[in-house]
């Protein structure tokens, strides 16, 4: 038993909890004491059903899909730098990210003005709940669109680099993907520059729309993924002694390989779907987890799948606390915090080795 | 468990060839490399294949490993090696390849215990044989001290030596070794000649390509290569094969008696 993996998850644990009460207290005027009413049984009836309204229908779900989305980037993040062994590697490689950006932009394409609403969701939080049941039937359509988008990019990577035997091979066809279908997204947002807004709370990463169906849905497919990443954790461990060392202890490396790309596609793709282009949360959850603790890669996997819930919970509590009423967009505090630990990090280690 | 039923039959005639290849041929990137070799490679023996850069000595290695696409017929232990389940052969053969280790976050411990997955399922937890291979292992190469160390925070000679102890675990009858001295410092050069010799007195196969032409000649066999093809094959002591080797290296090696053992030195000196 990894002593060091396990006290870093029960801390990454203990942290998801502190976050999640804090993400249910924070909201449009700062911090608010909602858990009191709640609790207390003499409290204003009607002040109580409202809290509680504002904390299961809202504050909660999306604290929780934060936490799932962020879980499932983490996830495939890990997998991601397993499986082209490059420590560069981060979710949206495989072309996942721009296929999911041009599935979007179709979809507002088709939907007209409606789909203005949800820009207009990003920019007042405040109103958030009139908004949110209003735009359901878009939300829908737009995270169907963005899943749908994500896998065909996949798949068009696969076909493209004509099958997963040379990872290079595959992660140039998914730079190409990226290139050409983010020039697509940006014809097709020329046509319709109404949808520029919305499409500008996509590519920035928000949590707002995540309800009690997304949390669910993310939860399977994350525990799915870190399920089938656990079981093929010891055949990371061994890919990342070589290729040729891997095949000699008899891996079936080809198949193996295309396991993990169907984890990474499906564990992005739905949370790009629910949450938008997030950034820099699955290119540095596993970075966080190895400055901790050297682990192989059943362990990297699940503490890099925390780090990230983690990360994506507490971005979304600043996101909203920072400015508040107004509200950041989640992916521009992820981009800068994130970066930020990594420079330091960065910087830890130069000095450490040239003291050494 | 159902692999074990592909455990190969030891006893019989076959047993005395452990690796044979005939009309071996492969081409890496169109170009042909090895054309067209018959090799037999004796049970029980520890065989060195040297031969002047490019001759093909590690394309040889690892198209009888089966790690390389090759034309011509391969056997392991007499049976044929395209009809073998990976997994049965990565448990009769085990491999040490050339320096291409990135895994530096994993333990010394774990990386050993990589050497196990022929014998486990993937789920599975490990076994006391599981555990009693790796600490064998781990301690015949002198590595077991580290065996909670990362191995990116071992030298790159100690690195070699955790490699090693990975390739022992496997307890493969076969042992293909691709430059298994690289990094390593003259008393584990010993170290490791001593472990060889041990290995096969316990009647498994070793097969290694070695640069240093001196730790070579300490091998019963010899497999002398030039151009992708293979110029001699013999026993270590003689003097045909002495010959041999200096032929492919353009007579610029010759190969002396000092203290009881061979010696290639640069013969212009």
């Amino acid at each position: 038993m990894n002593t060091p993996a396990l006290r870093l998850a029960v801390v990454l644990l203990l942290l998801s909890a502190a976050l999640t009460l804090l993400g249910v207290c924070v909201g449009s005027a700062g911090f608010e004491d909602l858990l009191g009413p709640l609790l207390q049984r003499q409290a204003d009836a009607e002040q109580s059903a409202l809290a509680a309204q504002i904390v299961w229908d809202i504050r909660l779900p999306r604290t929780l899909g934060a936490w799932t989305a962020g879980a499932l980037l983490g996830l495939a993040g890990a997998v991601a730098q397993g499986l082209f062994r490059n420590p560069l590697a981060d979710p949206y490689l495989l072309g996942s990210a721009s296929g999911a950006a041009l599935g979007v932009a179709l979809a507002l394409l088709a939907m007209g003005g409606a789909a203005g609403m949800l820009g207009g969701m990003m920019m007042s939080a405040g109103n958030t709940f009139s908004v949110y049941s209003g735009s359901l039937l878009v939300r829908l359509g737009l995270t169907g669109a963005a899943f749908v988008g994500a896998m065909l990019a996949v798949l068009l990577t696969l076909v493209l680099s004509r099958g997963v035997q040379h990872t290079l091979r595959l992660l140039l066809a998914g730079v190409v993907v990226g290139v050409v279908l983010g020039a697509a997204t940006q014809l097709v947002l020329l046509f319709s520059p109404e949808s520029l807004q919305a499409m500008q709370s996509f590519m920035l990463g928000s949590t707002a729309f995540a309800d009690w169906a997304a949390c669910g849905l993310m939860g399977v497919v994350w525990l799915l993924g870190v399920a089938i990443a656990w079981a093929l954790g010891r055949v990371l461990d061994g890919l990342s002694l070589g290729e040729t060392t891997a095949r000699s202890l008899g891996m079936p490396v080809a198949s193996i390989r295309m396991a993990l790309v169907g984890v990474l596609a499906i564990a992005t793709g739905t949370a790009v779907a629910q949450t938008g282009l997030i950034a820099f949360v699955g290119l540095a959850a596993p970075h966080l987890v190895r400055s901790v603790v050297r682990t192989g890669y059943r362990w990297l996997i699940v503490l890099a799948s925390l780090m990230g819930a983690v990360l994506l919970m507490a971005a979304d509590v600043l996101a909203r606390w920072l400015i508040a009423p107004q509200e950041l967009p989640v992916g521009v505090v992820t981009a800068v915090l994130g970066g930020a630990y990594l420079l330091w990090l960065m910087r830890r280690n130069a000095v450490a080795q040239g003291a050494a | 468990m159902q692999w074990r039923k592909g455990l190969l039959d030891m006893s019989g005639p076959t047993a005395s060839v452990a690796l044979l290849a005939q009309q071996l041929k492969v081409s890496l990137a169109g170009r042909p490399v090895l054309h067209g070799l018959d090799i037999s490679i004796a049970a029980g023996q520890w065989t060195s294949i040297v031969g002047p850069n490019g001759a093909g000595k590690s394309t040889v290695l690892k198209a009888l490993a089966g790690l390389l696409p090759s034309a011509g017929y391969v056997a392991l232990l007499g049976q044929p090696l395209h009809s073998l389940p990976a997994r049965t052969r990565a448990l009769h053969m085990a491999w040490l390849g050339q320096n291409e280790s990135t895994g530096d976050d994993l333990r010394v411990w774990d990386v050993a215990m990589l050497g196990r997955l022929p014998h486990q399922s993937w789920l599975g937890a490990t076994s006391p044989a599981d555990h009693a291979a790796v600490e064998q292992a781990l301690r015949a190469t002198q590595a077991w001290d580290w065996r909670e160390r990362a191995l990116g925070q071992l030298s790159a000679g100690e690195r070699q030596r955790v490699l090693l102890a990975r390739a022992l675990a496997v307890q493969a009858q076969v042992l293909l070794m691709d430059e298994p001295l690289a990094n390593l410092d003259p008393p584990h050069q010993a170290d490791w000649l001593e472990l060889v010799r041990a290995l096969v007195k316990q009647g498994r196969t070793v097969v290694s390509v070695l640069h240093e032409i001196s730790m070579a000649l300490h091998a019963d066999t010899m497999v002398v290569m030039a151009q992708g093809r293979i110029a001699h094959h013999g026993p270590c002591a003689d003097a045909q094969t002495h010959r041999a080797v200096e032929q492919v290296f353009d007579q610029r090696l010759a190969i002396h008696a000092l203290a009881g053992q061979w010696v290639a030195l640069p013969s212009n000196i």
